[in-house]
């Protein structure tokens, strides 16, 4: 194969002078490539090198937000209502766990972790972003610490956290108006990100979700602090580069009386119902109880399915903010306001009579007075301490619905009372308008009648007949209900008061006052309510009413055992000592109880006994006191 | 007397050594060296380690260097057969490391043959060339491309798409340079072009996800596009002047993977920015230039044809390094001449080169 001979033959000059020329055009090639290089480093380091420059800082500094410490909430004499316990919490970001349920098995050798935990945690699982870090337990004691640090090896993506945990050392009785947080919800989000606040919630993921803790949000909140964190290709910090303190929340001073509340809630025991007491001369909120209430700490980390099922189908509806929600027929709570109405309008005198037979005849209808046989001849008085229901109907049919509806509306019925609780109900204030927007129908003068003893269409919430009653016993001079006394904001001089508005004067005759007030009186002196009311060393003035329950609400489960008590009446009673100055104004109605003098009155006068006299309260746990 | 001697020695070690290509590469050295320092954040240990390669590399210059050219061309058979067997024996024995079969144990060491091929090829392809010198026909171009075949589908197999196209490049330069008809050249051209849609279905994932990822590195930002985005990041962020010696932000938080590596011009980018990349190139020129420059005034077809091999080559390495660093050539484990630290290619890059500088200096001695 090897050539052998005739190497004259060979080309070997044209081979010489092609090598040359591919070698010229092999360094073109050369040049044009590194040029194309050339414009290649131009562009992205000239051309594009502000772009690459801000990749490369974002690459490298992280912004940490630093969440800012939750405002607590104290009632009006410093005892903590809502305050923040520094706890480990074992955390697992489930992006980076292969095997959840193995992983939770694994710890659970480690640290103790309770049915209630896994369902709670699956239940947060389903509900968060996987890259989230999710609490399976909080409080985990030194000792658990401990041994989770010693196996922290074992358990990738899972962490120890140090954790601030809300938390509610009263409980349950202050569970409707401190009101709890919880995990946000995509909802919430979104209202974040609508009111502009998204950024200031990075870092965060508990919301107030009812009460206090919803409706001042803002400012128990606070600003959320940011570190500027230099962090290599792993995300290790490096070091810090700038850090922005977090501004904690303001803390909250409320009106309330954690002693009064305490009490109130002991005196209703086991039963269903709500109370709202005032202070008629500024309107501070002494007592916002709902019965039955549930525990607020069960929501902080997450509430479990199981004891979020049985809170929400409870027959009881203990999630129901029954003081701000609920809304009951007055019933003959209602009959000093007619009683003042008549004498505003010039429809009595005082001493102007009726002569009650046991009943009123309006057509051929007959109204039935509840006692039998009447009680013969009544003045306004007697109307109001022997709570006559025959004066009223024939009051009512006097006045007629419009004069009684724009009365009651001065007094703040049927409209929200504007206290600082977000989602109050407006109940309803019965008028042809009214009934006309709501049934398409005409209103029928009968209809009338029962309007006058606090019955028919006439739905007031306990906030509502509360803060009327502060009026009426403020001399007319209405104020607006408040809970939060004042504000203190961290590194402000002092606390802000939260600018309680000056009342607002009904301009009512003070001598129609003093006739409606001292029946009033006799009311809890030689009246319906004067048992429960013996031998006090304070006067007080009230009020007792009875509303009839109509029926089975739509929607409501049969239950047989239960069906004769919810038929049962609404006990109500409304009162405010001392009668001749008054510092606290309350109405309360305790569900299916009956008669009002029997059921609520005497949690009126257990309220009263311990606000102006001082009597003891349940004792209130111990750590409550803790700042 | 002993200036004397010394004069001598120096003339005696200087004989072979091209001082334009030597003044060139140690200087590519040295700037290699100050990135390394600063790639390995200012651990020595790496320094001094590509100090030693740096060494042997530079004595195996000078080696290769001092033999004259044609008893390298006795060498060219027997290195290239041993090549092709070493390959075969790693396909039946080798290693595998990181998925790809491309080790073969020595007991002591191990070796990486495929590394061997890429001198082996072109010094093969230059001496098969020599024989045919003046009288090549079309046939001795299908031997060629045949002997070429041989390893590239060995080394594919491994499989080592990188170093496969390198040695394609280099055999593919002699042939060219060889004088292959340009309508060949533009016929296999059209065939390489619809063969493509075929050679895909062939090729291993992690190989089309490579292609995949230079189309649109966002595709898979996490994954086979993250070393691409972050050392483009790099490049564009070192801006004009670059962000200084020491103070590139992506290099010392962990951002460029393989920094001390494949990707050590993404250090060089971002520290010493667009002024710093024109003076390397300018380096880069200097040796591809004074390659050209051997190879045209080579006498013998072997010598040119190994010379504008070998210069050719260096070209593709810092081509294909650059391009892949700047994100316009897919991610292949290709060292920048020089300046990747690594003795292996740091070593056969100046065995090259003194291969170079023999054929550039025995000229004026065997030049008959």
């Amino acid at each position: 194969m090897r050539p052998s001979s005739g190497k004259e033959f060979r080309d070997t000059l044209t081979e010489e002078q092609q090598f040359h020329s591919r070698l010229s055009v092999l360094s073109a090639f050369v040049w044009v490539m590194l040029g194309m290089l050339l414009l290649r480093f131009a562009y992205l380091q000239i051309w594009q090198h502000e772009h690459y420059h801000t990749l490369a800082e974002e690459n490298r500094i992280s912004l940490v937000p630093r969440p800012p410490a939750r405002g607590l909430i104290v009632d009006r004499h410093g005892v903590v209502l809502a305050y923040n316990d520094t706890v480990h919490a074992l955390e697992i970001t489930p992006s980076k766990v292969t095997d959840i349920e193995q992983t939770i098995n694994e710890l659970g050798t480690i640290v103790d972790i309770s049915a209630r935990d896994r369902r709670r945690f699956k239940l947060l699982l389903e509900e968060s972003k996987r890259y989230e870090s999710l609490p399976i337990r909080s409080r985990l004691s030194e000792e658990e610490v401990a041994r989770f640090a010693a196996n922290r090896y074992r358990f990738p993506g899972v962490e120890i956290k140090p954790r601030q945990l809300r938390q509610y050392p009263l409980g349950a009785a202050f569970s409707h108006v401190v009101g709890y947080i919880g995990r946000m919800n995509p909802k919430e989000l979104e209202a974040l990100d609508d009111a502009d606040q998204l950024a200031n919630y990075r870092g965060t993921d508990h919301v107030g979700k009812s009460g206090i803790e919803q409706s001042y949000e803002a400012l128990l909140h606070g600003t959320t602090g940011i570190e500027e964190v230099e962090i290599d290709a792993g995300g290790r910090a490096i070091r810090s580069l700038s850090y922005t303190q977090p501004v904690a929340g303001s803390n909250l001073k409320l009106a309330l009386d954690a002693g009064l509340q305490a009490v109130v809630d002991k005196a209703f025991g086991e039963r269903r119902g709500a109370l709202v007491a005032l202070d008629p001369q500024d309107g501070g909120v002494l007592a916002f109880v709902s019965k039955p209430g549930f525990d607020p700490n069960l929501f902080v980390d997450g509430i479990d399915p199981v004891s979020w099922a049985e809170l929400r189908n409870s027959p009881e509806r203990p999630m129901t903010n029954r003081a701000l929600n609920g809304t009951y027929p007055p019933g003959s709570t209602f009959k000093p306001y007619m009683a003042l109405a008549a004498l505003t309008l010039g429809k009595r005198t005082p001493e102007q009579v009726t002569l009650d037979p046991g009943y009123f005849m309006f057509g051929n209808h007959q109204f039935r007075d509840d006692v039998v046989g009447g009680h013969g001849v009544v003045d306004m008085y007697r109307s109001i301490v022997a709570s006559c229901d025959t004066y009223y109907y024939a009051l009512a049919n006097d006045l007629g619905i419009d004069a009684i509806s724009h009365f009651m509306a001065r007094f703040g019925f049927g409209s929200k009372s504007g206290i600082d609780l977000l989602g109050e109900s407006v109940g309803v204030l019965p008028s042809p308008q009214w009934k006309m927007q709501r049934f398409k129908q005409k209103w029928y003068p009968g209809e009338t009648i029962s309007i006058g003893i606090g019955q028919g269409y006439n739905a007031y919430t306990p906030l509502q007949m509360a803060t009327a009653l502060a009026t009426l016993a403020n001399e007319g001079a209405a104020t607006v209900p408040h809970v939060v006394e004042t504000i203190e904001a961290v590194g402000a001089t002092g606390p802000s008061p939260r600018g309680a508005s000056a009342p607002r004067a009904l301009q009512l005759n003070p001598a129609h006052l003093a006739v409606i007030k001292k029946a009033m009186i006799g009311v809890n002196v030689e009246g319906t309510s004067a048992m429960a009311f013996q031998a006090t060393s304070y006067m007080s003035a009230g009020k007792t009413g009875t509303a009839q329950v109509i029926g089975i609400k739509q929607g409501e489960k049969y239950e047989a055992g239960r069906l004769r008590e919810q038929f049962h009446d609404h006990a109500l009673f409304i009162a405010y000592a001392p009668a001749e100055k008054p510092t606290i104004a309350l109405a309360v109605v305790v569900e299916n109880a009956g008669f009002g003098a029997q059921a609520a009155a005497p949690i009126a006068r257990a309220a009263f006994d311990y606000y102006l006299l001082g009597k003891p309260a349940p004792s209130l746990p111990a750590k409550g006191t803790k700042p | 007397m002993n200036a004397e001697r010394l004069r001598r020695f120096g003339r005696w070690v200087t004989r072979y050594i091209d001082e334009p290509l030597l003044g060139s590469v140690v200087v590519l050295m040295m700037v290699g060296l100050f990135v390394l320092y600063s790639a390995s954040n200012g651990a020595m240990m790496r320094v001094y380690a590509q100090l030693v390669n740096m060494g042997v590399a530079l004595l195996v210059m000078w080696i290769f260097a001092n033999i004259p050219p044609h008893y390298l061309m006795r060498l060219a058979l027997p290195v290239f057969v041993c090549g092709v067997i070493l390959l075969i024996m790693v396909a039946l024995f080798g290693q595998v490391s990181n998925g790809a079969r491309r080790w073969l144990s020595l007991g002591v060491t191990r070796i990486q043959p495929s590394e061997l091929m890429k001198i082996a090829v072109p010094l093969m392809l230059a001496w098969y060339f020599q024989q045919y010198e003046g009288a090549l026909r079309w046939r001795h171009y299908l031997v060629a491309a045949l002997l070429l075949f041989i390893p590239v589908a060995l080394i594919v197999r491994q499989p080592d798409l990188g170093t496969a196209l390198l040695i394609v490049a280099s055999g593919g330069f002699v042939i060219f340079l060889a004088g292959l008809s340009w309508r060949i050249i533009i016929g296999l051209g059209i065939s390489f072009l619809a063969a493509a849609p075929f050679a895909w279905r062939f090729m291993h994932d992690y190989q089309r996800q490579r292609i995949l990822t230079l189309i649109d590195p966002m595709e898979d930002p996490l994954g086979t596009g993250y070393h691409t985005i972050q050392s483009v990041i790099a490049v564009g962020s070192g801006g004009f002047v670059g962000k200084g010696w020491f103070s590139g932000t992506q290099t010392h938080l962990d951002f460029i993977p393989e920094r001390t590596t494949d990707f050590i011009f993404a250090v060089f980018s971002e520290e010493f920015g667009f002024v710093g990349n024109v003076v390397l190139l300018i380096l880069f020129l200097l040796v591809i230039s004074r390659g050209f420059v051997i190879a045209a005034q080579a006498t013998t077809p072997f010598t040119r044809l190994l010379a504008g091999a070998i210069t050719l080559t260096f070209f593709t390495y810092a081509f294909v390094n650059m391009g892949m660093v700047s994100g316009i050539l897919p991610v292949v484990g290709v060292p920048l001449p020089m300046i990747s630290y690594g003795g292996t290619s740091l070593v056969s890059l100046c065995l090259g080169l003194g291969i170079l500088m023999s054929i550039g200096t025995h000229r004026k001695f065997s030049a008959t």
